[in-house]
Order: structure tokens, then sequence, then C-alpha cells
């Protein structure tokens, strides 16, 4: 029972690290319809950035919050450089231009920082939380600030007018221009976000996989699964499917004989094979009917 | 007078297809006028033109000033209310968030009062405040677009096909609600409409659209008048 309760805690851990991958790729599929492939990169890149920023001497706090802003002024400058002139290209030049972002963040960073694994510090300690030994503070930390992380976000979208201005320009783009909403800032702005929010993720996780430039490949697949799974079209959706796919991993990899920890990954791309055949607006999504 | 809204030479192409052949026509501040024609004249493409929304080329000048070099959401700003065909509602969001996003533009300060001014004159619009607006039906989603249009205080209001699919009973109140607007609030209306009769008794002037093309104005009483024109044109 202690293993079971443990495995669950510990998937809810990094499942708040699925959610806000999740999150921040449902951000800019609800703005321009297309799926970020990039944005693992981007919050890889956020957290090299963190690094050196500690490495500097700063306190961890002061790092974090630099890199939320420096992350989130790339994220809107990406977009104004790279994907505002791609607006209206079709959907394969937009792809090539998330895997060109890729690269370039990749091997930029490799060339940066090189390839080496590098250790990054945690500022929850990894104690066991509250004199228990079902997680760690470091997990509880995890949580602790996605949960906050969400709030926040819930409180933008739901009581500032820019949060509604946002809203409506990702679900009427056309009516959100004849009210007088610049649309596309609005794009560049959940650009910013988004960024901001993996650039959280990335912090989050990398005590825990270790920093180095292919440290989210696997964490952004999961956030995928977890966007697919609860739906590309709901915020909301996503956030649950972060932590579902977070405790699904954790427990397939413990009570399914053979799957262990090297094959944990595949039970992401199953889930995401699984939820497109049976629910393909996954479970809190809305099914997007085009007329055509 | 100068007109509020003054048209010289437009065209207007979607791709290569030419939509406006050398539009003209003018709006003087505070009248109600309407542009009636039959499906495919080029009523609708004229409104989107004024906002900039197809491609055109040729002059429209609000207030003396041009529009050709703005975006839509700029025009908008100058205080050009715009009722799209299809009514265009915020479906993922409340009837309430919907009027907000009609004063998105202006400072905060009013707009709770005018949101209050909108349910008096749609009060199933309150009724349904807190409702998704996607859930609403036809008719009140028309009225929801039209008090949308009204939250940015505009001085240009244009409409496309506002009776469209409605029933006559709510129509009626609709072309009365709009009426009250003009005299009341001083907006200035341009109505796209197809249900000619109920648009030639509201407005004060009338231009008759075809293939592009103007080919009659005049008072709108005049208009109504003339049988050659309603059975030529307006099919009643």
């Amino acid at each position: 029972m202690e293993l079971l309760t443990n495995q669950i805690l510990a998937g809810i851990a990094t499942g708040a690290i699925y959610a806000c991958m999740a999150l921040a790729v449902v951000m800019i599929y609800q703005a321009i319809d297309h799926l970020n492939f990039a944005q693992g990169e981007m919050a890889m890149f956020s957290t090299f950035i963190s690094w050196q920023l500690l490495q500097w001497g700063l306190p961890y706090w002061a790092a974090f919050l630099i890199t939320l802003i420096l992350s989130f002024v790339g994220g809107v400058l990406i977009e104004r450089i790279l994907f505002k002139p791609l607006a209206h290209a079709p959907v394969l030049t937009n792809v090539a231009g998330f895997i060109a972002l890729f690269a370039i963040i990749n091997s930029c960073a490799g060339l940066i920082w090189d390839f080496t694994i590098k250790e990054y510090p945690t500022p929850f300690g990894s104690a066991p939380f509250l004199g228990s030994q079902l997680i760690s503070t470091h997990q509880a930390g995890m949580i602790g600030v996605t949960v906050l992380l969400l709030i926040a976000l819930y409180a933008f979208f739901t009581y500032t007018r820019v949060g509604l201005a946002m809203r409506a320009a990702a679900s009427v783009p056309e009516s959100a221009r004849l009210v007088g909403i610049n649309t596309s800032w609005m794009i560049a702005l959940g650009w910013g976000m988004a960024a901001a929010i993996g650039s959280i993720a990335g912090m989050l996780i990398a005590p825990v996989v270790f920093l180095e430039p292919n440290m989210m490949g696997g964490v952004l697949i999961y956030g995928f699964a977890a966007a697919v799974l609860g739906g590309l079209t709901s915020p909301f959706g996503a956030v649950i499917g972060g932590f579902l796919v977070g405790i699904i991993e954790n427990l397939a990899g413990t009570y399914i004989p053979g799957v262990g920890n090297e094959l944990k990954l595949p039970i992401a791309l199953a889930l995401i094979i699984t939820v497109l055949v049976i629910k393909p607006a996954g479970l809190f999504g809305r099914p997007i009917v085009k007329r055509v | 007078m100068s007109p509020l809204l003054n048209i010289k030479a437009l065209n207007a192409y979607y791709g290569q297809v030419q939509a406006l052949h050398g539009l003209e026509f003018s709006l003087n501040e505070g009248t109600v006028t309407t542009l009636l024609g039959a499906n495919g004249a080029g009523k609708t493409t004229t409104l989107r033109a004024i906002c900039n929304m197809v491609r055109t080329s040729g002059a429209i000048e609000f207030d003396g000033a041009p529009l050709s070099n703005r975006s839509t959401e700029n025009i908008v700003r100058l205080g050009i209310a715009h009722v799209p065909q299809g009514r265009g509602t915020f479906t993922t969001v409340t009837v309430e968030e919907n009027l907000q996003l009609g004063a998105i533009t202006r400072s905060k300060s009013g707009v709770a009062s005018d949101i209050e001014r909108m349910y008096a004159y749609f009060p199933v619009l309150k009724e349904r405040r807190s409702q998704q607006a996607g859930t609403l039906s036809g008719g009140e989603q028309q009225m929801l677009a039209v008090a949308r249009a009204l939250m940015l205080r505009p001085r240009l209001m244009l409409l496309d096909e506002p009776s469209f699919g409605l029933a006559p009973l709510i129509v009626r109140d609709l072309f009365n609600i709009l009426g009250k607007i003009n005299r009341e609030d001083k907006v200035t209306i341009l109505v796209v409409e197809q249900n000619a009769q109920l648009a030639l008794e509201i407005a004060d002037h009338a231009y008759v659209i075809e293939t592009g093309r103007i080919v009659m104005s005049g008072k709108a009483g005049e208009i109504a008048d003339n049988e050659d024109v309603r059975k030529s044109y307006l099919g009643y």
C-alpha cells in the first residue's frame, strides 16, 4: 500500500511538470493551431540561462525570476521573427519551422554550454517532505510551484481584460479584430507566456533529469501525451492530462511486469495513439468541426 | 456638412475576382442609411471593405481621414462598430464577457453601466448573462451582437443583415431598438438588408447596389414609393 501511495505521489510530482509542458503546448496550439515541437528545447535553453545566472552567483529565486522574464521576451521574439511571417503558410511550412527551431536551439545550447551533463540545484532540498518517506521536499516543491502557477494563470484569464482578450482572439479571431483587439500581439503574448511556463517546467525538472541539451526530449513527449489526453482545445484538460500521465507512467513502470524504467516512454506514445483512436478530442476537448 | 463616411471609386477583390466596381456613396452624421440589393450584389463586401477586411483600392474617408492604411482593429478603435454576418459571437465565453469584449478598447469607467443599459434594451441577455454565449438561440445571439457593437460607444455602426434568420416579431423589436439608438445616442447607422421593406422604414437614405455598383440612391421614402425600383431590385 505504501508503494502505491508513494508511486501516485511521485506521479503527481512529475505530472506537474508534464502539466506545465502540456499547458505551454496548448496555449500555442490555441493561438496558431500548430503543435510547437520546439517547446521542450525552449524550456531547456531557459533552464541553461538560469544555470548560467546561478553560476554567476545570483541567488536561486532571483535567477528564477530573471529567467522567467527572459523566456517571456524570447518567446515573443521567436513569434515575431519566425512564426508571424508564417501565419498564412501551409501546415508543412510551419512544421519545418518548428523542427528548424528545435535544431537551432539544441545546437546553440550545445555550442554555448557543451553537451556534458550538469547538476542543477533545487531550492527545496531533497529531504523527506514533512518527515514522511512518501515524497521528497523537491517533489512537494514541484507540485507547490505548479499549483501556484495554475492559480495565477486562472486568475489572469478569468479576471483581467488582457486575459479575456486573449481568449477571445483564440476563439474567434475575426470577431476579436472587430472589437478592436490586436490579435497578432495576442498570439505573441501567448508565445511569451508559453515560453515562461515551459521555463518553469525546465527549472523544476532539471534537478531530477540533470541539465543537458537533450533533457526535455522525453518530458515534451509526455507533455504532448498529456495535452492530447486532456484535449488540445482545453487548457484545463491539459493540466488534468499532465497529472494523469504522470500517475499512469509511474504505476505502469511499477506494476506492469517488463515495463520498468526503460520502457516508460512508449507508454506515453501508446497513450497518445489510444486517445486519438478512441476519443480524438481528448477528455475535456471540444471536437473541432471544419467546414470544407 | 461634410459626410461622416465618404466612399469614392472603391474597388474590392477576392483573389482575382473583383466584387466592387467603383462604388461611391456617403453617409451624413446621425442618419440611418440602408444598402439594398440582391444576394451577391456586394453589400457584405462593402461593409468588409470599410473595415479593411478585403483587398481594396479607392478611397474610404471617415470623418475626413483616410482608412485605407489602417488595420481592422485600428479602424474599430476610431469608433466604427461592425455587426458581422453570422453574428460573430464569442461562443466559448459568457454573454457578459461578450459585452465586456465589445468595450475592450475603452477605459474601464462606464463599462458596467453600459452593460446595464444593454440589459435594459435586451432583457433576455440579462437572464442569460452568465451562460456560454454559444448556447443562445440565433435571435438572442443577434441581440448580443448588436449589444456588443454598441458597447464600443460607436460613432458609426455597420450592420450586416441583422434580420437574418430571426422571427418577424423579434426583427420588429430589433429595428425599433436600432431606431432608438440612432435617435437617442446619435449613432450613425449603415444597415445592409435583404428585408428591404423593413430597412426602408427606419432609414433616412437608401442606396441600391447591383453587381458591385450603386444603381440607385435617394431618400428612403422615395425609394419605397417607387414601384419600378421595388419590383426590379427589391422584390416586394
